[in-house]
């Protein structure tokens, strides 16, 4: 970040150094890999006060999370104003997550207000912070305790300069998120990374290990060929859940992810039914049974994950489709892994 | 887009409101208008119990159980007897969470 020396040690406020709104080509890179997960935790703004441009007395003060992302993005768009821009430490979080957490918050606001001396740089009590910061932001205790007047402004920073040339008032739509087929293909990576680590691993092993079990012992080559087609269902189950479902979110019916994630899953399995590997399983009553059972829940599973991405899902909403789902999800797992013994017992000529 | 009908817990009084307009600029889905100097609530079901208004409705107007809506957060809190931590270390756009 293009840092000037910070201020002489005679300025009485603490002013951390001068950034401009241009973002340079190694930021542009570093910004690429962190939407990539490249750093998580350490792209981070040491909080404090900066000077965007040439922001006098009567300058407006912005507030901003010490997240990296965060913090260019109001950079960039604030290109050609000149603003003083105070850097809360919100441990390199995001300003919405942070403010749910409340390290964007009420107390840690005052506190940089009071350690970068701001009633000292601007002559004027006026705040901006973005809306979303209002989660975790008192305003009016804000004002009682350093005398600074917080507004907040849009959600999102690109609207910043027409919210200001409209008199700092929003216009409709600068106040109310969005949840665009973009924002949520871009958090499609966060829902099938885990699913993938966390859950297709042990499914995976148990698929092949049961395929496996002979009556004297484990064989390799019959755990392969019978696991195949379920390992494939495995997959495309994530697929539904972690990524059409999110995709295709408004044109899948119902509200409920667990009932999107359902008919995501249906329909997914259905089609995948027409690829030989499945069909040739098909044939086995039993097996056909748990294809249908168990992997429509996983995608309805995976895809209530999701809701932790949304913009607009409430708690409440959330555990009432966890109260009725869970008991079923654990119901056809149990059922599916029932089914499956049957039908090896079946296979060794037990039963 | 609209979650589930019927599950927020947001209330509102009108008695105690003074419409000042503060719940208006702080909520997300715009599910407060002011009307005659007053709030009002349009759309209930668009609520995501961010809790944003509640905290900054100085007239004690309004309350709402907030918390995050986030299904892993919810079922680490049930595990583990806790409130619902929500899992969002880093990053994320800035439009996501958890
Ligand atoms: S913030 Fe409270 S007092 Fe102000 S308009 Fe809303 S409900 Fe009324
Ligand atoms: S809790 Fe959040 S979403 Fe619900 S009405 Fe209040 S500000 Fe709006």
């Amino acid at each position: 970040m293009p840092l000037a020396p910070a201020n002489d040690e005679a300025a009485p406020a603490r002013i951390l150094g001068t950034v401009t709104a241009d973002i340079s080509r190694a930021e542009r890179w570093e910004h690429f890999r962190c939407r990539m997960g490249g750093f998580r935790n350490s792209y981070i703004v040491e909080p404090g006060l900066y000077a965007l441009g040439e922001p006098d007395a009567n300058a407006d003060v912005l507030v901003s999370a010490n997240y990296k992302l965060s913090f260019d993005s109001l950079r960039r768009e604030l290109s050609g104003l000149d603003a003083w821009i105070l850097v809360l430490d919100t441990k390199g979080i995001n300003v919405w997550c942070a403010a749910g957490k409340g390290t964007f918050g009420t107390e840690e606001l005052i506190k940089r207000i009071v350690s970068s001396r701001l009633d000292s740089v601007v002559n004027h009590r006026r705040l901006m912070l973005p809306q979303l910061g209002a989660v975790g932001v008192k305003a009016a205790e804000v004002r009682r305790r350093t005398g600074f007047k917080v507004s907040f402004g849009p959600v999102r920073a690109s609207d910043i300069p027409a919210y200001m040339n409209a008199g700092y008032r929003k216009t409709p739509g600068m106040g109310t998120v969005d949840f665009t087929m973009r924002d949520r293909l871009v958090l499609t990576p966060m829902e099938l990374n885990p699913a993938m680590k966390r859950y297709y691993p042990w499914f995976a092993a148990g698929v092949l290990l049961l395929f496996g079990l002979q009556r004297d012992g484990i064989l390799f080559s019959s755990a392969w060929n019978g696991a195949l087609p379920f390992l494939l269902l495995g997959l495309i189950a994530v697929a539904a859940g972690a990524l059409i479902t999110p995709a295709l979110l408004p044109y899948i019916p119902f509200r409920s992810f667990a009932l999107k994630g359902l008919v995501a899953g249906y329909a997914a399995v259905l089609l995948a039914t027409l690829i030989p590997v499945v069909s040739n399983s098909q044939d086995e009553i039993l097996l056909r049974a748990v294809t249908f059972l168990f992997f429509p829940a996983a995608s309805s599973y995976i895809a209530l994950q999701f809701t932790g991405s949304t913009t607009y899902t409430g708690m409440s909403g959330v555990k009432k489709e966890l109260r009725i789902g869970m008991p079923l999800y654990i119901g056809a797992a149990a059922i599916s892994l029932l089914l499956l013994l049957v039908y090896k017992f079946n296979e060794w000529g037990v039963i | 887009m609209r979650y589930l009908a019927n599950v927020t817990t947001l209330e509102y009084d009108v008695e105690k409101c003074t419409g000042c307009g503060r719940c208006v600029e702080v909520c997300p889905h715009g599910v407060f208008v002011m009307e005659e100097k007053r709030a009002r609530i349009t759309d209930r079901d668009r609520c995501m119990e961010c809790g944003a208004c509640s905290l900054n409705c100085e007239y004690g107007a309004i309350s709402v159980d907030s918390g995050v809506g986030c299904a892993a957060a919810i079922i680490t809190g049930m595990l583990t007897g806790g409130e619902p931590v929500c899992g969002c270390d880093g990053g994320g756009s800035s439009s996501s969470c958890c």
